[in-house]
């Protein structure tokens, strides 16, 4: 038998395919969406599906946020598996009442009844140029809801294996997928798999530093460690992969390891996933670990701007990231 | 109406309610008003007394709409309702002592004492919820209708609103999407004439909630909605073209709520005169009339029937009372499928 093909894929590229698996494998999974039948979605994400699988499985649908969510809502109720893709994550404010106030509480207010096998995607992230509205990071707010499951891959060969093992859950997973990588690339294997929800992954082991990062700026706090490493400073890198449920063990075991905790992360830095991943750490043995002051990189207390200088400038950068962190080991902070 | 004047108006029984439905059904639809009118008076007594909390919204005069549309429905069909939903989930077959046991928090209730009033669901029976969000439901029901779509059945799904709910943006989506894509789906709006305390005639641009079908082209139509065999023709013809996949209707019931929104409600907004004139076209005394004069049952036999509905309450508020409260280590129970402890 031949090894399991491993090939090179975008991050897009793994999403699709990972779609078309779980719909070969599953008559009840659908795609719907705004512009993802032959438009190929915003992002070309669903590509040329819908001349795979037809209109029946990957649904147009009107501009009508809130009505479509819950469409997919009670489909999921109903038996299907609805996958659901929001244009860009901003958009789903205007569905917020059904992802929030129904498919999240829907199985705990019926007294575990029922599931809502759901699943939406939100391409998110600023570094387009499509401003505020087009560039938010938003999944603080869905990751403070009791009932979603929200997960931020950072790779292809994870988007491909959450996003599968998010089809398979029973409750509703909010995938957030980080605009400026869907073109990145990676291995990705051929057959279908999955990478639970709920489990960090150490991605670069070290000892003077932990940091905990999410999505793109997994890519940006890797950068910065290299960077780091060249002037003797030991990073730990943890990918969080997923807000909610958050897997506490892996940063508090780093934490106790290295002594401090740097949290980076594109959303809005107050009330966000620094400020729980430090009052979590404090609230652990962890806490009598610590050697310095928790650092948080956050966006900043704006909306995303247009102007390219002060778009780079609301978020964390790798060079941000190798400062600041180099500021904390020299007791600068 | 007495009784020799409606034989005059009808005097072969020629309305297809009658026709429709044998006698036990119809008795069945008499003894499921009952059960809503005595449900919620039982409801509002145990409030009085403390022996819930909370606050709860009452259907009282308006259980034509609710069973008279659910007189068509099977078990595999779909509803889904309102925070004024007792109603709906009592004529979808719901058992009044699992739903009381919701009502006063316990574990042998429909939803653990998790929901309460306003989110009594029985899936089983296809009631897939009351909610808390004003027209929150109707997108799920169109959902439900493109599930069942998808899986080639001839079910339908019946959505019950309220005229407010027409007002949001959710009902015109809901209604364009089940329009475009010919979905079974059965949009009953209950019109009792307030949201809360704002009229329709303050609230709305238009004259009826069934003139807005016009812009999904689907039919919309204006029945009494104190008139239980208005509401059951009009749906019946409904889910026939549903269920033909000829796609989605709207019904509007022109209806009136009895008591205020909630326990909140002082009347502020409404004449007692009004109410009284909306009294007095009682939808339940109507449909007994409508028996009686019909031959279909004697004032004994109505006598009999609402005793026993009486009794069945008074049985059901005795189950409740004596329910299993949770206990509190098990607060976040349910909240996901495998408990993420």
């Amino acid at each position: 038998m031949n090894a399991p093909a491993i090939r090179e894929l975008s991050y897009a590229q793994a999403i699709q395919e990972a779609l078309a698996q779980a719909m070969d494998a599953d008559p009840r999974v659908f795609l719907m969406g705004e512009d993802i039948g032959v438009y190929g979605g915003a992002f070309q994400v669903t590509g040329d599906l819908v001349h795979r699988y037809g209109e029946d499985r990957v649904m147009d649908t009107p501009i009508a946020e809130l009505g479509a969510a819950g469409v997919a809502v009670g489909a999921a109720l109903a038996g299907c598996r609805p996958v659901f893709e929001f244009q860009f994550s901003d958009f789903s404010a205007l569905a917020l009442e059904q992802i929030v106030n129904q498919a999240a509480k829907i199985r705990f207010m019926l007294g575990g009844k029922v599931s809502v096998p759901l699943v939406m995607r939100f391409p998110a992230g600023s570094g387009t140029g499509a401003a505020a509205q087009h560039s938010q990071s938003l999944e603080a707010w869905l990751a403070h809801v009791p009932g979603l499951k929200v997960i931020q891959p950072s790779t292809p060969y994870d988007i491909k294996g959450m996003l599968l093992a998010a089809i398979d859950d029973p409750d509703p997973v909010m995938v957030f997928e980080h605009k400026l990588l869907y073109k990145m690339k990676g291995d990705v294997p051929a057959e279908p798999y999955r990478v639970p929800i709920g489990k960090a992954i150490v991605r670069r082991a070290g000892t003077g530093i932990s940091i905990v990062a999410t999505s793109i700026m997994v890519h940006r706090a890797l950068e910065a460690a290299e960077i780091l490493s060249g002037e003797g400073i030991d990073a730990e890198v943890i990918d969080l992969r997923t807000l909610r449920p958050i897997d506490t063990a892996t940063i508090i075991a780093s934490v106790k390891k290295t002594g401090r905790l740097a949290c980076v992360y594109e959303g809005v830095k107050t009330l966000g996933m620094g400020a729980e991943i430090s009052a979590m750490i404090a609230e652990s043995e962890a806490f009598d670990y610590l050697d310095a002051p928790i650092l948080r990189l956050g966006g900043a207390e704006a909306p995303i701007p247009y102007n390219p200088v002060l778009e780079k400038a609301s978020v964390p950068q790798t060079e941000v990231i190798v400062a600041r962190v180099r500021d904390l080991l020299q007791g600068r902070i | 109406m007495n009784v020799q004047a409606r034989r005059e108006a009808d005097p072969t029984n020629q309305r297809p309610f009658y026709r429709q439905f044998q006698p036990e059904a119809l008795q069945d639809a008499l003894r499921r008003m009952y059960l809503i009118r005595r449900f919620e008076e039982g409801a509002e007594d145990s409030y009085m007394r403390g022996l819930i909390h909370g606050t709860m919204h009452l259907s009282i005069g308006q259980e034509a709409s609710a069973v008279g549309s659910c007189m068509h429905l099977r078990k595999t069909d779909y509803i889904t309702s309102t925070h004024r939903g007792h109603g709906h989930c009592i004529a979808k077959g719901a058992d009044p002592k699992l739903m009381f046991a919701e009502f006063f928090g316990k574990e042998e209730g429909y939803c653990r004492g998790r929901g309460g009033s306003m989110h009594i669901a029985d899936v089983e029976s296809g009631n897939l919820g009351a909610n808390g969000i004003v027209a929150g439901g109707i997108p799920i029901a169109v959902g439900a209708a493109l599930a069942i779509k998808k899986q080639k059945r001839d079910d339908v799904a019946v959505s019950f609103f309220g005229d407010g709910a027409s007002n949001e943006g959710a009902f015109h989506e809901a209604l364009n999407m089940a329009s475009i894509w010919k979905l079974p789906v059965v949009f009953v709006c209950e019109n009792n004439k307030y949201g809360m305390s704002v009229s329709t005639e303050r609230s709305m641009a238009v004259e009826h909630v069934a003139d807005r079908a016009a812009g999904y082209r689907m039919p919309g139509v204006i029945v009494d909605g104190n008139r239980i065999e208005d509401v059951s023709e009009a749906v019946m013809e409904a889910t026939a073209r549903a269920r033909a996949g000829e796609g989605p209707s709207l019904i509007e019931c022109k209806t009136y709520r009895i008591r205020g929104h909630s326990k909140s409600d002082r009347n502020r907004y409404r004449s007692k005169e009004e109410i009284e004139e909306w009294a007095a076209k009682d939808p339940i005394r109507h449909f007994e009339l409508e028996l009686i004069a019909r031959g279909i049952l004697d004032e004994a036999q109505v006598d009999t029937i609402r005793a026993a509905a009486e009794q069945e309450i008074a049985e059901a508020i005795d189950f409740a009372r004596e329910g299993t409260d949770p206990t509190p280590d098990e607060v976040t129970r349910d909240v996901y499928t495998v408990d993420l402890a």
